[in-house]
Parts: C-alpha cells; sequence; structure tokens
C-alpha cells in the first residue's frame, strides 16, 4: 500500500506496515505519557520524537527556560446560545480526559498553565453557527489548555483561529459524548516568528463523528500532536490537514491514531505545499490497531507538493497492526514537485506562469478545502493561499 | 493571413556539458490554411524545431528568426507565443497533478481568447467536442495527464487544439504510439481544425501512416538538423518505398539533395 514517486531531492518519504512486531509508535516516545513535565528528560534532538525538529528555534519551551509573560495570548470565545464557556482553575476534573501528554513540551503545558477554557455543548444541541475561539499572540511566552465537550448526540463545529506573534504551548482536549458530532478546524496563521506547540488529544464516544481540520500556514515553528482513541465502538474519525511552508518555517504535525475499541473507522489525509530555502514539513502518520479493535476500517495518506528547490519534506507514514480481523488498513505517501515541465506544459497554453502555479496549487488543495463546510473559513484559506503563492513569485 | 515563416534557424542544447548544435538553418514557411508535413528519421531534430518555436527553455537559438504575422516569436515568453496564435501538441504530454482537465482547459481559453467564455456556451462546446473525439465525459474531471493511456493523452492534446483554435498548430509526432482506431479518431480532429480552413498545420512525423489521414500540400525532408529535401504529397510516397537511407549521407556530410 505504501507508495512514494516523484521523489525530489531533499524530501523523504518512508513508510511501513509492521504486524505485530516491535512497536514502532512506543519507540517514537522516550518516556511514557505523563502529566507531568519532570517525567520527561529534556530532549537533546536525537530522540526519535524530536529528530526532525530545531530545538534552538523552540525559544525554550522544550527544556523550562521559557517563563509564561503574561501577556502571552489574548483569548476571545464567540459562542452560540445554549454553549457554556467557561475559564477554570487547574483543579477542574474535567481538564486532561481525553489524553495524557506524550512529550516534553506538551507536559510542560500541563503543568505550567494557570487557567484553563472549557466549552460544552449540552447534550443533543445541535449547533447552526460555529463555536469560535481566537487566540491572538500579544508577543510573550504562554502555555494553555483548552477542553470542548460534547453532550451525547450534540453536534457543533469549533474554529480555534491563531493569529499574531507568541511563544504558545497549549494543549486542547476534544471529547464527545455518545453519537456527538464535532467539526473542528485549527487554523495556524501565526505571524513570522511565532513558535506554537501543541497536543490535540480527541477522545471519541461510542457511535460519535469528529472532524478534524489542521490548517498550518504561519510560525517560525509549528509542532502539533492531533491523536485520537476511542471511548465505545463505531466512532469515526477524519483528520484532515493543510500546510503551506515558506521558506525558513518548519512545520510538523504529528498524528496518532489509536484504534483501541473494534469497530471505529478513521480517515487521514494531510496535505501540504512547500516553497523557499529551508522551508521543512515533517509529517508523522501513526495508526495503531490493538488485538481487540476487529472491524477496523483505517486509511491514511499524506501529499506534498514542493514547488521551488531548497525545500525539505519528511513525510513518515506508520500503521501497526494486532489483528487481522479488520475491514480495512492503508496508508499512502507522495512528494511530488511542481516542475519546469509542468510550467512549459501549462504555458504552452497561453496560461502565464503566476496563474500556472496558483492553479496548480489551488487544485491540489481544493478538494480539502471544500470539505471544511464553514464558508469564510474556506474562503479565508483560498485568498491565503494565493497570498502565499504571490509572495514567491 | 496568418504567415509562420521561419529564417536560418540555428539551435543548440546543452548536453553532457557541451554545447550541440541540433537545428543548423531552417527555413520554412507556413500559411493559414496550408499543411506542412516534416518527416525525418530520429535524432534529425524534427522535435527540436517544435519546441524550439513553443520556447522551451531547454533550447538556446543562436540565430535566425522566427516571425508569427510580421510578429518577432523568438521575443515572446512561452505563454505569449500561445496567445499569439501558436500551439504545440507534445508527444510527452506531462501530468499535472492537482489540475482538473475541466479547469485547465477553462484557464486556458480564457488566456489564449483573453475573455472567460460564457459558461453554458462553454459546457456545451468542451462536451461536443470530447464526444466527437470519443471521449467518455468523466475525462474532465481527471487530473491533467494523469493516468491516461496514450491514446487518452494524444486526444486530450487535439481536444485542446479544437478548443484554442490557433493560428499555427504543430503536431510533434500526434501519431505515435497509436493504435489505428486512435489514430483515426486523432487524425478526424485535425481535419476539423484544418477545414475550417484558419489553422496552418505543421505535422511533424517519423512514419508516413498518419499521412493516409491527414494529407500534405507540402512534405519536406528533415535531416541533420535541416529541410534537405521539399515537395508536394508525392514525397511521401517516396519515402514510404525508400526509406530515409538517401538521406542519410546529407546528415553527415553536408551534400544536399
Amino acid at each position: 500500500m505504501a507508495e512514494a514517486q516523484n521523489i525530489p531531492v531533499g524530501s523523504t518519504t518512508a513508510g511501513q506496515i509492521a504486524v505485530a512486531a516491535e512497536s514502532t509508535v512506543a519507540t517514537r516516545m522516550s518516556a511514557p505519557p505523563s502529566f507531568d513535565v519532570a517525567d520527561f528528560p529534556v530532549p537533546h534532538g536525537r530522540e526519535e520524537e524530536w529528530r526532525f525538529t530545531p530545538l534552538e528555534r523552540l525559544r525554550g519551551l522544550h527544556d523550562g527556560t521559557a517563563v509564561a509573560t503574561g501577556e502571552g495570548v489574548r483569548i476571545d470565545v464567540e459562542a452560540p446560545e445554549g454553549v457554556t464557556v467557561e475559564t477554570v482553575t487547574r483543579d477542574d476534573v474535567r481538564i486532561g480526559k481525553a489524553g495524557t501528554p506524550v512529550d516534553r513540551v506538551a507536559a510542560q503545558a500541563y503543568s505550567a498553565f494557570e487557567k484553563a477554557g472549557v466549552v460544552t455543548v449540552p447534550k443533543e444541541t445541535v449547533l447552526t453557527e460555529p463555536i469560535r475561539i481566537a487566540v491572538h499572540g500579544q508577543g510573550g511566552v504562554a502555555y494553555g489548555h483548552q477542553v470542548v465537550e460534547l453532550g451525547a448526540f450534540a453536534e457543533a463545529v469549533v474554529v480555534i483561529d491563531h493569529t499574531g506573534d507568541a511563544v504558545l504551548a497549549a494543549n486542547v482536549d476534544y471529547v464527545l459524548g455518545d453519537g456527538a458530532k464535532l467539526t473542528v478546524v485549527s487554523v495556524q496563521d501565526w505571524d513570522d516568528k511565532a513558535v506554537h506547540v501543541g497536543q490535540h488529544n480527541a477522545l471519541i464516544g461510542r457511535d460519535a463523528t469528529f472532524k478534524s481540520f489542521v490548517v498550518t500556514f504561519g510560525g517560525d515553528l509549528v509542532r502539533l500532536h492531533p491523536r485520537v482513541t476511542y471511548a465505545g465502538t463505531g466512532g469515526e474519525a477524519e483528520l484532515f490537514g493543510l500546510y503551506f511552508t515558506d521558506a525558513g518555517q518548519h512545520q510538523e504535525h504529528r498524528l496518532l491514531v489509536d484504534h483501541n475499541t473494534p469497530h471505529c473507522k478513521s480517515n487521514v489525509a494531510y496535505k501540504g505545499a512547500l516553497q523557499g530555502e529551508g522551508a521543512h514539513a515533517v509529517w508523522i502518520g501513526d495508526v495503531l490497531i490493538e488485538a481487540k479493535a476487529e472491524g477496523t476500517d483505517t486509511y491514511e495518506m499524506n501529499r506534498n507538493l514542493v514547488l521551488t528547490d531548497g525545500a525539505r519534506v519528511d513525510s513518515v507514514p506508520n500503521l501497526e497492526i494486532e489483528t487481522g480481523e479488520i475491514v480495512g488498513a492503508g496508508h499512502a505517501s507522495a512528494t511530488g514537485r511542481f516542475d519546469d515541465e509542468q510550467l512549459f506544459y501549462l504555458m504552452a497554453r497561453g496560461i502565464p506562469a503566476g496563474e500556472a502555479r496558483r492553479l496548480v496549487v489551488r487544485g491540489f488543495f481544493a478538494e480539502l478545502v471544500q470539505q471544511i463546510g464553514v464558508d469564510d473559513i474556506e474562503e479565508r484559506l483560498l485568498v491565503k493561499i494565493d497570498e502565499e503563492l504571490e509572495a514567491s513569485l | 493571413m496568418a504567415t509562420l515563416e521561419i529564417h536560418d534557424l540555428h539551435v543548440t542544447v546543452e548536453a553532457d556539458n557541451a554545447t550541440k548544435e541540433i537545428l543548423k538553418g531552417v527555413d520554412l514557411t507556413v500559411k493559414q490554411g496550408e499543411t506542412h508535413a516534416i518527416m525525418g528519421p530520429n535524432g534529425s531534430g524534427k522535435s527540436t524545431l517544435a519546441y524550439s518555436l513553443a520556447g522551451h527553455p531547454k533550447y538556446t537559438i543562436t540565430s535566425g528568426t522566427v516571425t508569427l504575422d510580421g510578429e518577432n516569436v523568438l521575443e515572446m515568453s512561452v505563454d505569449e507565443r500561445a496567445r499569439a496564435g501558436l500551439f504545440l501538441a507534445m508527444q510527452y504530454p506531462v501530468e499535472i497533478p492537482g489540475v482538473s482537465v475541466s479547469n485547465f482547459l477553462r484557464t486556458s481559453a480564457t488566456a489564449v481568447r483573453g475573455e472567460a467564455p460564457k459558461l453554458r456556451t462553454w459546457v456545451k462546446e468542451v462536451k461536443e467536442t470530447m464526444a466527437r473525439l470519443s471521449m467518455d465525459p468523466a475525462f474532465a474531471e481527471r487530473n491533467v495527464n494523469e493516468g491516461f493511456s496514450g491514446g487518452e493523452k494524444k486526444r486530450h492534446e487535439i481536444l485542446q487544439l479544437e478548443l484554442l483554435k490557433p493560428k499555427i498548430a504543430i503536431l510533434d509526432e500526434t501519431d505515435s504510439g497509436l493504435d489505428v482506431d486512435a489514430l483515426r479518431v486523432v487524425s478526424e480532429g485535425v481535419n476539423r481544425v484544418r477545414e475550417t480552413g484558419e489553422v496552418g498545420t505543421l505535422l511533424i512525423t517519423h512514419y508516413t501512416r498518419i499521412l493516409r489521414y491527414i494529407k500534405p500540400d507540402f512534405v519536406h525532408v528533415f535531416s541533420g538538423g535541416r529541410i534537405v529535401e521539399s515537395g508536394g504529397a508525392e514525397l511521401a510516397d517516396k519515402l514510404e518505398n525508400e526509406g530515409y537511407e538517401s538521406y542519410a549521407l546529407d546528415a553527415k556530410g553536408g551534400v544536399s539533395a
């Protein structure tokens, strides 16, 4: 199922399907999951889970030297009627239910935040308007935690929008009750200097549906861990991602879908475009099908489009299967480049160079963008993609 | 009347750290409504002529002139040449991931025509043209050339030719790799364009087979980077019977026929 084609210089695509062998997912963690930062040694960069990340650009988030400045980020929540929006203290029992930090920075965020945001959609409440959480960087260092909880059969769309400049380590918990439907769009539209690291945990209830879009454009360094586990049978997760990595940017998405429950589905599709010297995108896609997870159906895919020389992609899909009693499991990764011959072909049909590039990149992202279903966000992403391309010409 | 004039064209290419002259003085005039077949053995420079006219960056024009209705083609960028009315049907069209055929055709037609075609008439136009080329409508939703068979790629090239209606169409080995059925369908497409009388056609081919479907007004034998003999359709019959052997000397020794 693994495929790798048209691999340009400066990109790697590795993939494997392991059947009940030594777990790669396990070896990606140098310490067991923990809420306490002291349980994780300070990374030196050669650990499996840190080897792609330029530690010196984490601005101290990984070694305890980044101290919260009080003016880190401003958070504004806009929610339709029926939704409860709270700011709570660390001891609130709703925090940390969806997952445990798996690396030093996620644990640092958990250990360091003072107040957490909790957004609750009561059971059977079906929202027609999105909940919008605006996280605006004010130039400082911040640690945060956000909980989004949907009661049974509730339906909601949540947009988390990151803008401005900050050094931010923040985790998000999504807790879906039985039969709930949650769509989340997390947009990383940071200024050039921002650093953002976080773990996004989703715990999917019985017959619940979780749809996630992770959209990363900005920042000096963005490193996110979207992770999914299931609390009951019949759960479905769709994890979509889009990134546009420019010169000098490091954008890293490390996914884990843990099929720990029978008869659940997952579908992962991440697409990235890269341009410019030193643009570096990392995609790690771990899918684990545990022995008890019979009837699992999963597919994961990562595609990268390298627009110029000097950009680098590391794409590592990884599927671990501990039971043969499944519906389907597959993965694919491919990195291609927009090359001179493609440009010539389009121009030979009268299309100017800039428009040719736009055509290719918009087309590449369109199928994902169209699935978001939030008009203003879709529109903004397409405009943003065009702006990114303008900047490169 | 649109006229493409090529005069004393010399073209080089960089290969293995050396500059190699491929075209060594090509003279040719193609007028609207005329069909010229350029025939020659492999490596004679036929495709280099096609790509040089379209402006491929791999080729360097060292001397000579190319004009379209008096305008200097060599000063135009690739897209400007296309908008000026030059069309190259490629031998090996490349895949464009993420761009659907329908989106590509519309963008291209908008660029060449100078304005977006009206949606309703455009959809009809594309559909009918595809039907005439025996192309499945689902084809329009596939990505450009991605996973296309050899025959599908050529049909797609001719589809563009029919929709873009150029002044001068250069067909680079459009017949290569086609079975007889596909060759007939593709040739009929070319003939529909020719019958309008508004296009000058430069048909580059290695084989005489396609000339049974597309009747040329002029046949030129290409060897050693230039035209060594020109004649009417009867010259193709001679090539059919005798092959290119009698021209081999020209390629090496430069004795002109």
